[in-house]
């Protein structure tokens, strides 16, 4: 469609994703159609009548001379019911009806809208609204079952203020229908419908900001108890391939206690997201015991695809996660990987011939970093009670080396930092997040809920087991110099203690069906089981028990396998196995007793 | 449309040709170059303007004449041909004969370059390779339609542990055997008639495309290579229904041929002089494994990447480990030793196993056997260091079954014949009895159920 503004300009030069275009009047940020194909890209600069475009797809067959169209806006997407257990791509549109047009490869200039215009909604209106009331930006008009677990409310988009002068009965609406009309103060009407579009660039607005105060729960222990994410916090997990960052985000998307999943694949494998495709309709949520992919949706922009509508997708989620926000949800955003992000940005900046200030990147890496991170965080909506946007995103430092700009750019903007190391991964010590290395600014914060909802010695205990740790790191050091025979017993136990941390408490398999996920209860019983145990025999080394003694207990092996053997409602028989161990170490202090006064 | 040609080259430098006045040509169209003597190159377009076309040259640039070069714009992308004849064929980087046989006809042809398949039309890749090696089908097994690169360096035996690959795998219970396609990028004249003679012996030949690109013929071929070989690959898979293997070696010329091409573009470097997108690039090789819903065929990878100064962090290696599904890791301390394969566990990895092994595809103990091993050789490892520092004689009784542990590991489990092909079953009854060295206790990732029917041990 032409408008008056003269639209239709041409193609100068192909530079792979990047294009030149002959067409005066195009604004920064807007969309055009490119070439005969009619593939579309975005405006990133502008050079008197010339435009610079990325664009979303592959340029090849493309030719010099061939139209450009200007869109008249910039890269947007739709929010409304029907997202959620769906599969887009970097520019939100939907694969699995791609795939119906185009078969098993994705075919180029296909333009699809990201919502379904067919499908009807049963919209039930607002009770405490009615024609004659003020109504503004994020009132809410009414609501759609979008999913068994998910009330989509429906939104006055951003921008919008007056009177409303009608709404619509309960009834079954397309996403288009109009569903109410609302007169700004200048008399003009405007049409409310089911969905809305917002440019992905803009962060949508809110009320105000709040800070977090409740952990966003994992079922990860190493995380929920020793690194805790707030509900609106911002972490990073960075590590060498293979260390298992996907896996980290895969799990939190499985089993956080957030009420809505967006889990965005940038430019990593295509079976990473199959993999989620296909387990999550199967996998129940344990906290509604609904199927998990009634809660999640996937964008996809695997590492084959365009390397520019890689770069979009971020955006796109971020987007799409803070509508969910605006409804008063809490909603957790992983992105895998970010560092393919800021390749795409490196890329792009590349052909533009900008100057490169590290390792290729563009100087505004860390301030695009920073502003992404930003759009995570917990507010007050106008309408619909606080709502958060939780972001983790993955970090893939070449050659596993953290000083790299985009893990240390990231470092610096966190609240939360799960380090994974490759030597923990190569033990298959998982999840491979280093003790050490990693940190949360969450942790007190997170006390007051453990302490409220679990046990008033949370805090305690997680201090006492990472200085634990710390010391069988310096014992470790000192048997490497002079061998295992120069420690004391009391040092031993000392290592065994540790031992028991990592194996009965830090590590968790993913692939334990039992194990995979952790209830802040099971991963209280389970520390303060290992600590209990090792407290309890450093009391009888002192009274001097030899700690061979002790390391031979057939209990220990048992509490090791414990988080296998008992799942997050069997609470009790994990402190029930502690008693026993305890009455096991009072027998032999008896013996010991005994033996001595006997001598 | 009819065929333009040029007489406007206005420069040539490493592999590149610049034309200038060659309006309406496409981006990433095929070129066709005579030399003015009677040979001719070919090329595609990598960068395009009405005033100025940049060509990237296959052959290279090496004694092009500017005066005397015409260029032809052919109005189509690099294509191949493509029927059943292919088969048992060798070929170049462009797909044109290189066993003296005439060029395969057919309707239809394909653009090498692909496209980038709908992640919603896979299906996640499930069904157990068996490669008759212990240390990948025990501890990081295969599955059809993954990517699992060989990570190796100069002198290790990776060209040998392919082609045993190549002649073991198999399904189990099932003899579909695997079409075969090979891609030589850079490599030497023995190494890839050591592949060819391979295959003749074991009468696979039939079944085998071969793609050849010599150390000796131009570098700018090796990277259409690999996409010509893929495109051959999916036909094969997804037109004829086959389940193919594609063996490509040595990925790390391909990606030096790449750095040489950014260089005389003058694109930005990341690492080592290395392009940004040299991980874009892989990935659009690499993620045209794997396997796609209601199609028969698949696409199962194993590329050989020989990591430079046998660092597995040089960018390579690295950004391979980022895109395939696990990676299997040789080493040279172990090579050192005399084992075969000399695959390092600790860094390998396959990505894909979880799903393909277990009780109804390999045997119900398989995932927790793998875990228990892992665990027990980190710690052997750990003690082979310590008693590398202070002497073995100081270790405790307990570190001395580690690192008794270790050295039955590397020799038993990792060690094996070039022509031993053991099926799963043997390998995880092998994997019982070193574990069965260790008391029951102190086998903690195995259940007890797993512990009561196959421990061998005395207590
Ligand atoms: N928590 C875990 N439990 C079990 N296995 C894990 C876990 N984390 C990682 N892994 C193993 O490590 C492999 C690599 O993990 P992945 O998350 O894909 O690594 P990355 O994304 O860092 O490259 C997985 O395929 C899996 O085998
Ligand atoms: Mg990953």
């Amino acid at each position: 469609m032409m408008s008056e503004r003269n639209n239709l300009g041409f193609i100068r030069e192909i530079n792979g994703p990047i294009v030149t275009i002959d067409l005066p009047g195009i604004r920064s940020g807007e969309q055009v159609k490119i070439g005969e194909l009619g593939l579309v890209g975005e405006v990133i600069s502008l050079n008197g009548r010339e435009a610079t475009v990325q664009t979303y797809e592959s340029t090849d067959g493309v030719r010099p001379g061939e139209p450009a169209e200007g869109l008249g806006w910039p890269l947007s997407v739709e929010l409304g019911p029907g997202l959620l257990g769906g599969i887009f791509d970097g520019i939100q549109r939907p694969l699995e009806k791609i795939a119906l047009q185009s078969g098993d490869y994705i075919r180029r200039g296909l333009s699809l809208p990201g919502l379904d215009r067919e499908r009807e909604w049963e919209f039930e209106p607002n009770p405490e609204l009615e024609p004659g009331k003020q109504i503004g930006p994020g009132t809410v008009l009414g609501t759609v079952q979008e999913t068994e677990t998910v009330l989509h409310k429906i939104l006055v988009p951003p921008g919008l203020e007056g009177e409303l002068t009608e709404l619509a009965p309960n009834g079954d609406y397309a996403i288009e229908a109009t569903i109410g009309h609302l007169r700004d103060r200048h008399g003009h009407s405007h049409r409310l419908k089911l969905f809305q579009r917002w440019p992905v660039r803009k962060p949508r607005p809110y009320l105000r900001r709040d800070d977090g105060i409740s952990p966003l729960i994992t079922g990860q222990r190493v995380i929920d108890s020793f690194f805790p994410q707030l509900k609106g916090g911002k972490g990073a997990v960075p590590g060498p391939f293979g260390a298992g960052k996907t896996v980290v985000q895969q799990q939190i998307a499985r089993w956080s206690n957030a009420d809505i999943v967006i889990y965005v694949g940038c430019g990593e494998r295509g079976n990473e997201l199959v993999d989620v495709l296909e387990s999550f309709p199967q996998l129940e949520d344990p906290y509604t015991g609904r199927k998990l992919m009634e809660k999640t949706l996937l964008v996809a922009n695997t590492s084959n695809m365009p390397v520019v509508a890689r770069e979009a997708s971020i955006y796109v989620g971020l987007t799409m996660a803070e509508y969910y926000r605006d409804m008063g949800y809490d909603v957790v955003m992983l992105a895998d990987s970010t560092s393919r992000w800021a390749e795409a940005l490196r890329e792009v900046s590349g052909r533009l011939g900008q100057m490169p200030v590290e390792e290729g990147y563009p100087a505004y890496l860390s301030s695009r970093l920073a502003a992404v991170y930003e759009r995570a965080g917990r507010v007050e909506t106008y309408d619909a009670g606080p709502g958060s946007v939780t972001l983790i995103g993955a970090v893939s430092p070449p050659g596993g080396d953290f000083s790299e700009p985009v893990t240390s750019h990231t470092k610096d903007i966190i609240e939360t930092f799960w380090a994974l190391s490759k030597e923990l991964a190569d033990a298959r010590h998982y999840p491979s997040i280093d003790w050490v290395t990693s940190f949360s600014a969450h942790v007190h914060a997170a006390a007051e809920w453990w302490h409220k909802e679990v046990d008033r010695r949370w805090e305690a205990r997680r201090t006492q087991a990472l200085a634990l740790l710390a010391r069988d790191a310096e014992l470790s050091r000192i048997v490497n110099l002079v061998g295992p025979e120069a420690l004391s017993d009391a040092q031993r136990w000392q290592l065994e203690g540790a031992s028991l941390i990592k194996e009965g408490v830090l590590q968790q398999s993913a692939l334990d069906e039992v194990d995979t996920f952790c209830s802040p209860q099971k991963q209280f019983a389970l520390l303060d089981l290992a600590l209990s145990i090792y407290d309890k025999g450093m009391t009888l080394i002192e009274l001097g028990v030899p700690v061979s003694h002790l390391q031979d207990l057939p209990q220990l092996a048992k509490v090791r396998r414990c988080k296998s053997i008992y799942n997050s409602d069997q609470v009790a028989s994990i402190t029930d196995l502690g008693r026993e161990i305890e009455d096991a170490f009072e027998t032999i202090r008896l013996q010991y007793a005994k033996q001595h006064s006997d001598d | 449309m009819s065929i333009k040609e040029y007489r406007t080259a206005s420069e040539v430098r490493g592999g590149l040709i610049l034309v200038r006045d060659t309006p309406g040509v496409a981006f990433g169209d095929r070129v066709r170059i005579s030399d003015g003597r009677g040979g001719t190159r070919d090329g595609q377009v990598i960068r395009a303007s009405n005033e100025e076309v940049m060509i990237l040259v296959f052959e290279g640039t090496d004694d092009l004449d500017l005066e005397a070069v015409w260029v032809r714009f052919l109005d189509e992308p690099v294509e191949i041909a493509l029927s059943p004849e292919i088969l048992g064929r060798e070929f170049n980087g462009l797909g044109e004969p290189r066993d003296g046989r005439p060029p395969i006809l057919s309707n239809i042809r394909r653009a090498v370059g692909g496209s980038a398949i709908n992640p919603a039309a896979r299906s996640y890749p499930r069904e157990f390779i068996q490669t008759g090696i212990s240390t990948i089908d025990g501890l990081n097994s295969l599955v059809r339609g993954q990517k699992l690169p060989i990570f190796s360096g100069s002198g290790l035996p990776h060209n040998r542990l392919a082609a045993q690959i190549v002649r073991q795998a198999k399904l189990k219970d099932e003899d579909s055997s695997f079409s075969i396609v090979f891609a030589a990028m850079g490599v030497s004249y023995a190494d890839a008639k050591f592949f060819r003679d391979e295959f003749a012996s074991s009468g696979v030949l039939r079944n085998v495309v071969m793609f050849v690109n010599l150390a000796d013929d131009p570098p700018v071929e090796r990277l259409t290579l690999p996409r010509t070989a893929l495109t051959v690959a999916e036909y094969l898979a997804y037109d004829l229904d086959r389940h193919v293997l594609v063996v490509m070696t040595d990925m790390t010329y391909y990606a030096e041929a790449l750095r040489e091409v950014a260089t005389a573009k003058g694109d930005v470097p990341a690492r080592k002089g290395y392009p940004g997108y040299l991980y874009s690039d892989l990935a659009e090789i690499y993620e045209r494994c794997g396997r796609i819903h209601e199609r028969h065929g698949s696409i199962t990878m194993m590329p050989v990447v020989s990591m430079p100064s046998d660092d597995i962090t040089h960018p390579i290696p690295d950004l391979t480990g980022y895109i395939t599904e696990g990676q299997i890791v040789l080493s040279r301390e172990l090579q050192n030793q005399g084992i075969y394969p000399p695959v390092h566990i600790s860094p390998s990895l396959s990505r894909l196993m979880k799903d393909g092994i277990g009780k109804d595809d390999t045997r119900e103990d398989h995932p927790k056997v793998a875990a228990q091993l892992y665990a027990l050789y980190a710690r052997a490892l750990e003690t082979r260091n310590l008693a590398s520092i202070i002497g073995a004689d100081e270790l405790s009784e307990r570190d001395r079954r580690y690192l008794k542990f270790a050295d039955d590991f590397d020799q038993r489990f990792v060690g094996q014949g070039e022509a031993e092909d053991r099926s799963i079953e043997a390998t995880l009854n092998l994997a019982w009895e070193l574990m069965s060295a260790f008391p029951r206790d102190s086998l903690t990732r195995l259940s007890e159920t797993e512990l009561a029917k196959y421990y061998q041990g005395n207590d």
